[in-house]
């Protein structure tokens, strides 16, 4: 079937099998950021914004992107490279596996939420699964970098 | 994973529904759940065209589209106030923001799961189902039946005075719960469901808080991998007593 979507901002057509998840499709478009981790909803890693809302790309059957606007790391780039930065420095990760789904969704949180309480983030975040750091480490540099852009 | 070979975005509910008739078919919710499975579909039926994707609200209900994600319910300030947060409370442990961004109202009624947080708190509200061409029933009379071939459209809860509360507990976050209850205080009784049990979540009613905690009390617990039918019975107990806190305006008990 033909598929007929905005892919990072720019138009995108493709022939693609009825029942190909939106996680495959973008994988097949060179959005390599988009990873398979656990492919049963859970692991927040192939986190990507569909007309701007974060949802679990394994979880969306492309076709019903028919005509909808898709955002990826890779649309995000430079706004994901200072937050990705900013999450190593404050040692907000270790093996940086999980980081695409984690950043796509940091980055909905700063858009959809305004000064959130700590529980407000760790709400927003508890799909992002990160087998190293236990979590405390990134929440830490969470709440730095939301102070920082109050700051700023 | 999700396995069918036509896609299909129904344009009618006639056309959703003369499809559904097809055992081969299905008719795709969220597709969390449905993409566990094995089987592979012929013909998937998209109801995203249908304007179910909206909750209206009347002086009298709330309306509530099949489409609707449990991200929508969570969020909406008339229904949350209504249920003194009750409904904000049954979602949001349930994976996270991504999943319930996907997760719709129509495949969590439909599936009638006994895990589902959704389906106890609701029970406890004056809720009922509309399917196509069904018609309207009462929610607890749809939890109980069958699946069969009509379309779920929307789910109606009638703005009936009560206040409401609801507990679940899990044994690590974002995991299918141990245990989910709701409870509510109407008029004249009060109203508690329990779901998780591990079986489906049933309603129970009692005129006052001591015959309500003996009829959950009196409900059937089982054991599963995630915790033991005793220790179940135990915490029906202890989340109905934190929910009847919580309707008081006091604090856990």
């Amino acid at each position: 079937m033909k598929l007929n979507l905005t892919l990072n901002g720019r138009k995108v057509s493709a022939e693609i099998p009825e029942d190909q998840s939106l996680l495959k499709f973008l994988r097949s478009q060179g959005c390599y950021s988009v990873k398979c981790g656990c492919e049963t909803s859970n692991c927040g890693l192939c986190t990507v914004w569909l007309d701007g809302t974060p949802v679990l790309s394994c979880n969306v059957p492309a076709a019903r992107c028919e005509g909808h606007s898709v955002t990826t790391l890779e649309g995000v780039q430079a706004e994901a490279e200072e937050f990705g930065a900013f999450l190593a420095d404050q040692g907000g990760e270790q093996c940086g596996f999980c980081n695409p789904g984690f950043i796509m969704n940091v980055l909905a949180m700063e858009r959809e939420l305004h000064d959130p309480t700590v529980e407000e983030i760790n709400e927003y975040l508890a799909g992002n699964l990160c087998r190293c750091t236990g979590y405390v480490s990134q929440l830490r540099a969470i709440e730095l970098w939301l102070k920082r852009e109050v700051k700023a | 994973m999700l396995k069918f070979k036509q896609f299909k975005r129904a344009e009618t509910l006639e056309e959703a529904w003369k499809l559904n008739q097809s055992r081969a078919n299905c008719v795709l919710g969220g597709t969390g759940w449905l993409k566990m499975g094995e089987r592979q579909w012929n013909t998937a039926i998209d109801l995203s065209a249908l304007g179910l994707d909206g909750i209206e609200e009347t002086e009298t209900e709330f309306r509530i589209g099949a489409m609707v994600t449990l991200r929508q319910l969570e969020q909406h300030p008339g229904l949350n106030a209504y249920t003194s947060g009750a409904v904000r409370d049954c979602v949001k442990h349930i994976v996270g923001v991504q999943f319930r961004n996907c997760a719709t109202v129509g495949g969590t009624f439909w599936g009638r799961y006994g895990f589902s947080d959704v389906l106890t708190c609701f029970l406890v509200l004056d809720a009922e189902v509309e399917t196509y061409p069904g018609g309207v029933c009462p929610l607890a009379e749809f939890a109980a039946k069958k699946q069969d071939n009509d379309i779920l459209t929307h789910i109606i809860v009638k703005k009936t005075p009560l206040k409401a509360a609801y507990e679940s507990f899990r044994n690590t976050e974002t995991d299918f719960p141990v245990l989910t209850v709701a409870a509510a205080r109407t008029e004249h009784s009060f109203r508690c469901a329990v779901g998780a049990r591990p079986a489906r979540a049933e309603l129970v009613e009692g005129a006052d808080e001591a015959e309500l905690l003996a009829r959950v009390q009196g409900l059937t617990y089982g054991g599963n991998t995630r915790a033991g039918g005793e220790y179940r019975a135990h915490l029906a107990g202890v989340l109905t007593r934190r929910c009847l806190a919580k309707l008081k305006g006091g604090e856990q008990a």
